[in-house]
């Protein structure tokens, strides 16, 4: 079985973010795979570990640098990349068609990726590329299993968990509590680099969303501090809760 | 252009209060305002909507719409979307609503502002604000696809009731049994006595500060005193204090609450990104050097495990003298 795992480069989680002529600046920030992606690599090489997985095919859709993100899914375990190569500005849509195209030439079982990128968070594109794809999905998984050309997916829902089966080949996204993703150890980052790696142009398609403006929010005035005793400092606390706040006690 | 739609957001008839609060906001685009709502036996929610100024209410019931289900729901909003041509339709910003907007807008072939946190529609053109990078930019998108979509997320319009005449309308149902590929083996519902932390007034939550699970039962008194959801920082999840569906910041829930209560959270740049919606944002943290105190608009330098049982103590005194 070929799992295929949609990975995206995002900023550091711990990333300040600054604005250099009207753009978010990228200068300084530490790159990383989109943590809900990291898990979907880890998931897949889990799968093969298990014997269930036969290969394990990473795509991103992006500029040139996101080959960064190829090669740190290769060093964890996977077996070869696949780089679209996409303006980093394109919307959900125009990443979703790019994407789908390049899964199409691949035709393989299962299709994993995060749920959300940490940084746009539009939790969009697996849905979009299940839906160009003609194939069932399942988000927000926090468990997989496979067998008999089936997927049985444990994922988060509203108000609960949810089990639901689909049939494979299927869209499967992840949420970042199915696994804790290994670090490539060193062996893994040597290996990576002979890992081959297909460069591709994405298809083109037109945006659907456009950016108009970009902001930062507004920064706030200091408020107060106290260090004082714990009772003091808790009656204190308490007062301004009951008086400024008009906290209701239940 | 039959003006904006609702999509209600509801399981076994509960309807979910962004419901409202979409109504409220689409009232103020001054076009008409209609609540969709599709499941089994939903006929006897829509006098709900018309409180809240729904014109219309479209009401759609079958077996099939019995479980939400990505396929079928896909299929009879896109065959509804063909009939009465709607200019904007709106999802909350749920795990369901993402995903059906998601599916539903690619069919369409349409864009999708997803999480909103601000929107003005206006005939054939939406512009959304949404949060980036977890609340640390804003980015104001302009959707001008037809119909204008988008998921909206829990907590940021204000509720308005008015009275609408929300007069109910029946499509023909268009999904079929042959739309699901979807089949739900399970749904387990979480039982909490606490709100969920998406939707929550007061969140209060722990973190390394707490030192152990005796620290974070002192933040659940002082959470279920004050009504409100219980979260917790990276460190306290990955410590296995608190299960992940708790983690606040921008890899787990990002919450907008009137109160925000951090209990020995020091306010790591992701965790702070996750809280900063919140209106009021209260911090007990023992390192006077610890970033949260430059976010918050209280904070108290001193020991969680220390302090927050005491804060419970005198808020059960107010408690008290108001009985």
């Amino acid at each position: 079985m070929k799992v295929l795992v949609c990975v995206k480069q995002t900023f550091d989680t711990e990333a300040k973010i600054e604005l250099k002529d009207g753009k978010i600046s990228d200068a300084g920030i530490n790159l990383i795979i989109n943590p809900y992606d990291e898990v979907a690599v880890e998931g897949a090489i889990q799968l093969k570990e298990k014997n269930i997985a036969t290969e394990v095919v990473i795509v991103s859709a992006g500029a040139d640098k996101a080959m960064d993100a190829i090669r740190t899914a290769l060093a964890m375990g996977a077996d070869r990349g696949i780089l679209v190569k996409q303006d980093s500005a394109a919307d959900e849509f125009q990443r979703a068609v790019a994407l789908a195209e390049a899964i199409k030439a691949e035709n393989p079982d299962l299709i994993l990726a995060g749920h959300v990128a940490a940084h746009d968070g539009s939790s969009q594109v697996p849905t979009r590329i299940a839906e160009i794809l003609g194939l069932p999905h399942v988000n927000v998984i926090t468990n997989i299993e496979i067998a008999g050309g089936k997927a049985t997916c444990t994922s988060e829902a509203d108000g609960g968990t949810q089990v639901t089966e689909v049939t494979i080949p299927a869209v499967i996204s992840s949420q970042v509590s199915w696994n804790e993703p290994r670090y490539p150890s060193m062996k893994g980052i040597m290996q990576a680099k002979k890992k081959p790696v297909a460069t591709v142009d994405a298809a083109a398609a037109d945006a659907k969303v456009k950016i108009i403006e970009l902001a930062l929010p507004p920064s706030k005035t200091a408020g107060i501090k106290i260090e004082e005793d714990p009772d003091v400092a808790a009656a204190k606390l308490g007062d301004w809760m009951k008086n400024t706040v008009k906290v209701e006690v239940k | 252009m039959a003006g904006t739609w609702v999509f209600v957001e509801q399981r076994d008839g509960n309807i979910r209060k962004v419901t409202y609060e979409m109504l409220s906001k689409a009232k103020s685009f001054g076009d008409e305002v209609s609540a969709v709502v599709i499941g089994k036996n939903v006929e006897g929610l829509a006098p709900e909507f018309a409180k809240y100024g729904a014109d219309k209410v479209y009401v759609v019931e079958g077996d099939v719409f019995a479980n939400y289900n990505t396929g079928a729901y896909v299929a009879q909003l896109a065959a509804m979307i063909k009939e009465y041509s709607p200019n904007a339709v709106l999802f909350a910003h749920t795990f369901n609503g993402r995903d059906l907007g998601s599916r539903l807008a690619q069919k369409l072939e349409v864009g999708l502002a997803t999480d909103a946190i601000d929107a003005e529609i206006s005939a054939g053109k939406g512009v959304f604000t949404r949060a980036i990078y977890a609340g640390k930019a804003l980015s104001k998108v302009e959707v001008a696809t037809s119909p204008v979509m988008a998921t909206i997320r829990a907590g940021v319009f204000e509720l308005a009731e008015a009275a609408g005449a929300g007069a109910v309308v029946k499509p023909a149902v268009a999904a079929t049994d042959a739309d699901v590929y979807q089949t739900v083996k399970d749904f387990i519902v979480t039982v909490s006595s606490r709100p969920e932390l998406t939707e929550a007034e007061v969140v209060v939550s722990g973190g390394r500060g707490c030192k152990g699970p005796e620290g974070i039962k002192v933040v659940e008194q002082l959470a279920d005193l004050l009504g409100a959801a219980l979260g917790g920082s990276r460190a306290s999840i990955d410590s296995g204090w608190l299960g992940h569906e708790l983690q606040v910041g921008q890899t787990g829930k990002v919450v907008n609450p009137n109160l925000y209560v951090a209990c020995g959270i020091s306010g790591a740049i992701q965790h702070l990104a996750g809280v900063n919606a919140s209106k009021v944002k209260v911090v007990i943290n023992n390192d006077p050097e610890a970033p949260f105190f430059k976010a918050a608009d209280y904070g108290v330098v001193g020991d969680a495990f220390e302090v927050v049982p005491k804060l419970t103590e005198k808020l059960k005194e107010f408690k008290a003298q108001n009985a």
